[in-house]
C-alpha cells in the first residue's frame, strides 16, 4: 500500500499552552487502510496533536493535508466534513439522550426536520457492514462503557470517516471487549479506513498496528514499520529515552491477617443490602490488588475502609481491633494510610508549600506540635529528609505543591504516608499519569513497604500493574467483590471475565 | 360568597389566563436559555425593558404592533449583551444575570423620566382589545375563557407547540438540548456550542421582551415601574416546576395565573379581613412551596451554568 497517496498528512505541527510546548514540529502520515499506532507517555503530546487534527484546538504552526490537498481545520465541523472521525478517551455522548439522538446530532436533517429514517438506515448499514450493533432507542446513560465507545465509533462512521482517530480506546475496556474492538478495527481497515490508534500500552500497539510512531516531549522520535524487529523493549526505550526498569514482584511470605473488613456494605448500595456484603482480609506483608472496570465501587470501598465514607453496614478491624465509628483520624491512629486517586484534590492543599503538606494530617501531634504550638523547625527537617529520601523534585520545601509535576506530587504523597510506617496502606491509581521512572520508583516503594510487613490494598485500572505487584487479586463488579484469587491462579482472561460480571470459577465449572 | 365560590366562574378563569400569559412567555424564554445551558437571571430586566420599549413606541407611533416589535428587539439586544458576557467572556452566570437585570432596571427608570418626565398621572394608551376566535369562542365555558383573548395571547398559545416541535423534532432543537447537556459532545459532533448558546439567549431575550410588552400593551394599558413585579423571577421557578418541558411549563404558568387571579379576587371581595399585601404575596409563597415539593426530584440540563471553553485542559 506504500504507492498510494496518504489519506492524511500532518506536517510541522506546533502547539504551545502558555510556556508548555505540547507539540513541536510534529509530522505524521496515514495511508488508506493503514493502522498507525501513536505511542507515547502521558504528556508526550499525542492527545493535543489529535485534538488539533479534529479541530478542537488550533495549531500555532503547521499544515494538514487530506488526500493530497492542504486543508484548514478550524472547527470540528470542518474535520467531520473532511472525513476525520474521532473517538475520544472519555466518551463524548449526551448521556440523557438516546443513541439515535446522539447519532443525529449535527446532521442537517431533511426539510428542517430530524431525519430519523435516514439515521436508522445508516445505522443498519454500519451494523451489517462492520458488525457494530447498538439499539437506537436506548438512552446513553444505560449503556456500558464498551457500548458507549461503540456508539462513538458508529458516530464517526455515520459521517463516513476516512480517517478514524482512537484516543486510548482500550483504557476503559476489559480484555474481551478489547478483542471485539480489534476485530471491528480490522474490518474497517479492510474497507480502506485509515486509523490512528493512540495508546501507551505496548502490547496492544504491537498487536494491531501496521506502523508505529513514537512521541516524546512533544516531538516524534521514531516512525517504524511494525514488524518482527519491533519489541516492547525497543518501543519502551524510544518512549522514555532510556531502557525501562521494570519492577518485578518477588513472592513474599505473608504474615497474620491484618486488615479485616467483614460484611461491609458500601453506602451507595444500601438499598440492595443482601447482594453486596463485602468480606475482605489483607494479611501483613501482602498486596491485595483490586481490579475492575472503573466505577464499580473501587473508590467507595477505599473511602469506606479509610473512614472517609461511612459504611452502611459492617465492621472494619486492624490487627484484631474493631474500629468503632471509623473516621479518617481514627483509622489513621489505628495505623492506616490512604493515598487517594485524586491526589491534588484530596491529598494536598495545592497552594500551600510542600513542607506544610508533608505534615498535613499530623501537624497537631508530636513531634510536630507541642503544647498547641507547631514546631516549624521539626516540620522543615522532616520535610527535607523525606524530600531527599524519595528524590522529590525540585527539592524545595517552600514550593507550592500545585506547581510541581504529577510524578513529584505522587512521590511527595508517598513519602509522607510511608514516613510513619503504616500498618495498612490503601492506595488508588498510584502510577496514573506518571512517567516511567516515577512509576518504577513508586512501585518499588510499595514492594519495600510490603516486605516490611505492611498490608497494602492496591486499586488500579491498569491490569498490568495489578499483575505486576499483587500477591492476591480481588475483582470488583457493581459494588461487590465478585471474585478473589491468589495471583498464581489468575490469568488476564479470568480477571477480564470477572470484570464483566461473571465469576470465572463458576464459568469454568459449568464449561 | 365563600372563598371557593370566588373561584368558579368564567370571569375568574379568563382572568387566570390573562395573568398566566406573561408568565408563559417568560417561562418559555427562560426554558430556551436554560436548555442551552445558560441560567438567564437577566430575564426580569429584559421583561421590564421590553415593557417600556413597547409602551413608549406604541405611545409615540400610535401602533401597538410597532410597540410589540420594539419590545422584542429590545429583549433580543439585552440577550445579546448577556450572551457576550456569559457565553463568550465566560463570566459567572448568576452575578452577570443579576447585574444585567439591575442595569436594565436602572436604565428603564432613567429613560422613562427622560421621556415622560415627572407626571402625577401616568400616561396611558389604548391597549389591545380582545379578539374572539370564530366558532372556538362559542364553545361553552372554554370558549370565553381561552378564545376571547388578546392577539398576543394567541401567539403565546402557539409558541407552546412550536417550541415543543423545535426542541424535539428539528436539528436545531437537538443541537440546543445537546449543548445544554454536554457541550463537549456537541462540539465533537461538529456543532459550535458558543454560537448555539448565543442565539438561544437572543431568542430568549426576544421572548422576555414580548412578555414585558404584553403587560402594558394588552393587560394594563399603562406603564408603571412595578409592572413586572418579580414575574421574571417566578418564571425561573416555573421552568423547574415544568421540568424544562414546554408543555409542562405552560401548565405551570396557567396554574400560577390562577393563583394570581385568586389573590386578586380575595383582595376585592372583602370577605376576609386581612391587609391586601398579604394576598399579593400569595403567588410568591406558592412559588416557594412548588419548589420545595418539586425541585428535589428534578434534574435540569446537565451543563446548566457551566461555561464552555474549547481549549480547556
Amino acid at each position: 500500500m506504500s504507492d498510494q497517496i496518504p489519506v492524511l498528512v500532518l506536517s510541522g505541527i506546533t502547539k504551545t499552552f502558555g510556556k508548555t510546548v505540547a507539540n513541536s514540529s510534529v509530522s505524521l502520515e496515514v495511508k488508506r487502510g493503514e493502522i498507525v499506532g501513536l505511542l507515547g507517555e502521558n504528556g508526550a503530546g499525542k492527545t493535543t496533536l489529535m485534538n488539533i487534527l479534529f479541530g478542537l484546538y488550533r495549531a500555532d504552526e503547521g499544515k494538514v493535508f487530506v488526500e493530497g490537498n492542504e486543508v484548514n481545520i478550524a472547527t470540528t465541523a470542518d474535520a467531520i466534513s473532511l472525513g476525520i472521525g474521532m473517538v475520544q478517551q472519555h466518551s463524548h455522548a449526551v448521556s440523557r439522550h438516546t443513541v439515535l439522538e446522539n447519532l443525529m446530532l449535527g446532521l442537517p436533517g431533511k426539510n428542517g426536520f430530524l431525519d430519523r429514517a435516514f439515521a436508522l438506515n445508516r445505522l443498519k448499514e454500519i451494523a451489517d457492514g462492520y458488525g457494530l450493533r447498538l439499539d437506537p432507542s436506548r438512552v446513553v446513560s444505560t449503556l456500558a462503557v464498551g457500548e458507549r465507545q461503540r456508539l462513538d465509533i458508529i458516530r464517526a462512521l455515520f459521517r463516513r470517516a476516512r480517517v478514524l482517530i482512537l484516543d486510548e480506546p482500550t483504557s476503559v475496556l476489559t480484555p474481551q471487549e478489547t478483542e471485539g474492538l480489534f476485530s471491528a478495527l480490522r474490518s474497517l481497515q479492510a474497507d480502506g479506513v485509515g486509523i490512528i490508534f493512540i495508546s501507551h500500552k505496548l502490547n496492544e500497539v504491537m498487536a494491531i498496528t501496521d506502523r508505529i510512531v513514537v512521541m516524546r516531549r512533544g516531538k516524534v522520535v521514531a516512525d517504524v514499520v511494525n514488524d518482527k524487529t519491533v519489541t516492547s523493549v525497543t518501543l519502551a526505550t524510544m518512549m522514555c529515552g532510556h531502557e525501562p526498569d521494570r519492577v518485578q514482584r518477588i513472592p513474599h511470605t505473608r504474615g497474620d491477617a491484618c486488615l479485616v473488613a467483614s460484611e461491609v456494605v458500601l453506602q451507595r448500595d444500601e438499598a440492595k443490602k443482601a447482594a453486596h456484603k463485602i468480606n475482605l482480609t489483607i494479611h501483613s506483608g501482602e498486596i491485595l490488588g483490586v481490579a475492575g472496570v472503573s466505577g464499580n465501587g473501587q473508590v467507595a470501598l477505599a473511602e469506606t475502609i479509610a473512614g472517609v465514607a461511612r459504611a452502611a453496614h459492617g465492621s472494619i478491624s486492624i490487627d484484631g481491633d474493631i474500629i468503632e465509628n471509623p473516621s479518617p483520624r481514627r483509622m489513621q491512629q489505628a495505623g492506616l494510610s490512604y493515598i487517594p486517586e485524586d491526589r491534588i484534590g484530596a491529598g494536598f492543599v495545592s497552594t500551600m508549600p510542600l513542607k506544610d503538606n508533608m505534615v498535613l494530617s499530623r501537624f497537631s501531634y508530636p513531634p510536630f506540635s507541642r503544647a498547641g504550638w507547631i514546631d516549624w523547625g521539626k516540620v522543615l527537617s522532616f520535610a527535607e529528609s523525606q524530600i531527599a529520601e524519595y528524590d522529590v523534585r525540585p527539592p524545595d520545601p517552600q514550593m507550592p505543591v500545585g506547581l510541581m509535576s504529577g510524578g513529584n506530587q505522587q512521590k511527595a504523597i508517598v513519602a509522607r504516608e510511608l514516613a510513619f510506617s503504616p500498618r495498612v496502606l490503601i492506595i488508588a491509581q498510584p502510577t496514573r499519569g506518571l512517567d516511567v521512572s516515577a512509576i518504577a520508583f513508586v512501585q518499588r516503594s510499595l514492594i519495600t513497604l510490603r516486605d516490611a510487613g505492611c498490608s497494602i490494598m492496591l486499586i488500579s485500572d491498569d491490569l498490568d500493574e495489578i499483575f505486576q505487584l499483587s500477591d492476591r487479586i480481588a475483582v470488583m463488579y457493581e459494588g461487590s467483590i465478585i471474585w478473589e484469587t491468589p495471583i498464581e491462579q489468575a490469568t488476564v482472561a479470568s480477571v477480564g471475565l470477572a470484570m464483566n460480571g461473571s465469576n470465572p470459577a463458576l464459568t469454568e465449572a459449568r464449561a | 360568597m365563600s372563598i371557593f365560590g370566588l373561584a368558579l366562574d368564567i370571569g375568574f378563569f379568563a382572568a387566570a389566563v390573562r395573568l398566566a400569559i406573561p408568565l408563559l412567555l417568560g417561562t418559555l424564554s427562560e426554558l430556551t436559555a436554560e436548555r442551552s445551558g445558560t441560567l438567564n437571571l437577566g430575564i426580569e430586566g429584559m421583561m421590564l425593558a421590553g415593557a417600556l420599549a413597547g409602551f413608549s413606541t406604541a405611545a409615540a407611533t400610535g401602533s401597538l404592533w410597532l410597540g410589540v416589535l420594539a419590545a422584542v428587539c429590545t429583549g433580543m439586544a439585552i440577550g445579546a449583551i448577556m450572551a457576550i458576557l456569559v457565553v463568550f467572556l465566560r463570566l459567572d452566570q448568576t452575578v452577570t444575570g443579576l447585574g444585567v437585570s439591575l442595569a436594565a432596571t436602572g436604565l428603564v427608570f432613567y429613560s422613562y423620566r427622560l421621556g415622560f418626565g415627572e407626571t402625577s398621572t401616568p400616561p396611558s394608551i389604548t391597549p389591545f382589545g380582545t379578539i374572539p376566535i370564530p366558532f372556538l369562542s362559542d364553545i361553552p365555558f372554554i370558549g370565553p375563557v381561552l378564545f376571547n383573548q388578546y392577539a398576543l395571547t394567541y401567539i403565546a398559545y402557539l409558541l407552546v407547540p412550536v417550541m415543543t416541535f423545535v426542541l424535539y423534532y428539528t436539528p436545531i432543537g437537538l443541537a440546543l438540548r445537546s449543548v445544554g447537556e454536554n457541550p463537549q459532545a456537541a462540539a465533537a459532533a461538529g456543532i459550535d456550542p458558543l454560537k448555539v448558546r448565543f442565539f438561544s439567549l437572543v431568542v430568549a431575550g426576544g421572548m422576555a421582551g414580548l412578555a414585558g410588552s404584553y403587560l402594558n400593551l394588552a393587560a394594563f394599558g399603562s406603564f408603571t415601574f412595578g409592572i413586572v413585579a418579580g414575574r421574571g423571577w417566578i418564571c425561573l421557578a416555573l421552568v423547574v416546576l415544568g421540568r424544562w418541558n414546554p408543555i409542562a411549563c405552560a401548565a405551570a404558568a396557567f396554574l400560577f395565573g390562577a393563583v394570581d387571579a385568586f389573590q386578586l379576587r380575595l383582595q376585592t371581595s372583602g370577605s376576609i379581613d386581612l391587609p391586601y399585601q398579604l394576598f399579593l404575596a400569595l403567588p410568591y409563597v406558592a412559588t416557594l412551596l412548588a419548589m420545595i415539593f418539586n425541585s428535589r426530584r428534578t434534574a435540569g440540563p446537565a451543563a446548566l451554568m457551566q461555561p464552555y471553553d474549547a481549549e480547556q485542559r
